[in-house]
């Protein structure tokens, strides 16, 4: 898999210019080293740093993360070089006022999907070219049409099941967690400065690796990300212990989506379902 | 007496454990105006007072069952009718998300109830303990749960 170099070219050129007008403290991009399997985050400060950028198809990382962290709300305004599911995640951040418009700048890249083969998520992207961008880079993609149906196949797959299948499938899946936390510090939307974790008066969630703890911990990301997550499958991805977590994750979309109309991360000044309310919601099971 | 009287003896002593979250304005008065009322209800419920049915976090029903109960029930005022104008409809967005999340991790939906019990209404407060504590009965100790508190540490 070589590197795209019409995007890549551009790519350097753009963050370049921007790096030397002064008009941006940082640039986030991604890197490829000899030996790397796959491209990770680099951070570049000036314009002569510009050629270690690269995008090709292994750029998986979600760099929104990136940007609620101080260190580097520190050095000044940012570009940042975001796919269309990366942006959606930068919209929620918008919208949660955890960073403000004029305090980025994004380089969109038009992305035909990651990974040999194509990642799940890809193969069902509505975001092929991101919008609202700064600058955008690279040709546009012809974007396929994605029905509704398609949207949550692996929340659909664990619900066909029935309800005693399904807890012992979870069971099995949690019971693996080691509570290495990779999950919440990926996650571009687990931006709090205290997580509930290490709250411990009271201890809301076990912290020992026991799966009564773990099914607390995982209950507790779900619906903290309820309405929120964007589904750009970065917890999956690194978790070690190769938990469905984006499962979960689409369930909860599956919810909000069915129940709500929302769907998260397609604008900046959408709300979120559960900071309002309609009077019309459902009332069905409750006595 | 034979083993299968026994074990019927067993399980008509056995009472659940149902935690009720009630919010103070609705349905802490319809349990206190039941209770006036002398309208009886069974004592397997055990009625934890908060401010509001807004107030209630997942957490606290998550941890209800870790710490034993068979049933959660968080009660709250009628749509409208909140005391603080909009708590009741944050809750029901929020609770009933919860609950669909919990059926999708494999546990049995009747034994997390939501309802709506206004400080007038100490009759329905009264049947519905009865008919909650009946289907808790019914449904039987939260073994699924229970087993998997007991467990090794992986």
């Amino acid at each position: 898999m070589s590197a795209n170099g019409t995007i890549t070219q551009a790519l350097r050129e753009a963050a370049a210019q921007m790096l030397s007008d002064k008009k941006v403290g940082v640039v986030i991009g991604y890197g490829r080293d000899e030996g790397q399997e796959f491209s990770t985050p680099v951070f570049l400060r000036k314009a002569e740093e510009v050629e270690r950028l690269v995008f090709d198809d292994l750029c998986f990382g979600n760099l929104a993360v990136y940007l609620s962290r101080p260190a580097i709300r520190k050095m000044g305004k940012t570009g940042i070089v975001v796919k269309g599911c990366d942006l959606r995640a930068v919209n929620v951040l918008l919208r949660e006022n955890v960073i403000k418009r004029e305090d980025v700048l994004l380089i969109g890249v038009h992305c035909g999907g990651l990974g040999e083969p194509r990642l799940p998520k890809c193969l069902v992207c509505e975001v092929h070219s991101p919008t609202g961008c700064d600058v955008v880079v690279g040709e546009a993609i012809e974007q396929p049409e994605v029905k509704a149906e398609q949207r949550y196949t692996k929340a659909d797959e664990i619900e066909a099941k029935p309800v005693e299948q399904r807890w012992e499938f979870w069971q099995k899946q949690l019971s693996k967690c080691i509570r290495c936390y990779a999950c919440r510090q990926v996650c571009p939307l687990c931006y709090c400065k205290r997580c509930i974790i290490e709250k411990n008066t009271p201890q809301w969630v076990e912290t020992s690796p026991h799966v009564r703890g773990n099914l607390a911990w995982h209950v507790a990301r779900a619906l903290h990300l309820t309405g929120r997550c964007v589904g750009c499958g970065e917890c999956e991805r690194v978790c070690p212990m190769d938990i469905p977590l984006g499962a979960i994750n689409q369930k909860m979309a599956k919810v909000v989506d069915e129940r709500f109309g929302f769907r998260s991360g397609f604008s900046a000044e959408d709300e979120a379902p559960f900071t309002t309310f309609s009077t019309e919601d459902s009332e069905e099971g409750i006595l | 007496m034979s083993k299968e009287q026994q074990n019927k003896s067993e399980k008509s002593q056995w009472q659940p454990r149902i935690v009720a979250f009630l919010c103070n304005w609705c349905s802490y008065a319809g349990a206190d105006l039941a209770g006036m009322s002398r309208r009886g209800y069974p004592a397997a419920i055990k009625v934890i007072r908060v401010p509001c049915s807004g107030k209630v976090d997942p957490m606290f029903v998550l941890k209800s069952f870790e710490r034993g109960a068979d049933m959660v029930l968080v009660s709250g005022c009628h749509p409208g009718d909140c005391h603080y104008a909009s708590g009741n409809y944050h809750a029901r967005r929020k609770l009933l998300a919860f609950r669909e999340l919990l059926d999708f991790l494999g546990i049995d939906q009747r034994r997390f109830k939501i309802s709506w019990v206004s400080a007038a209404e100490g009759a329905k407060w009264s049947s519905l303990v009865k008919e909650i504590t009946a289907e808790a009965q019914a449904l039987g100790p939260f073994e699924t749960f229970a087993t998997m508190l007991q467990g090794e540490p992986s």
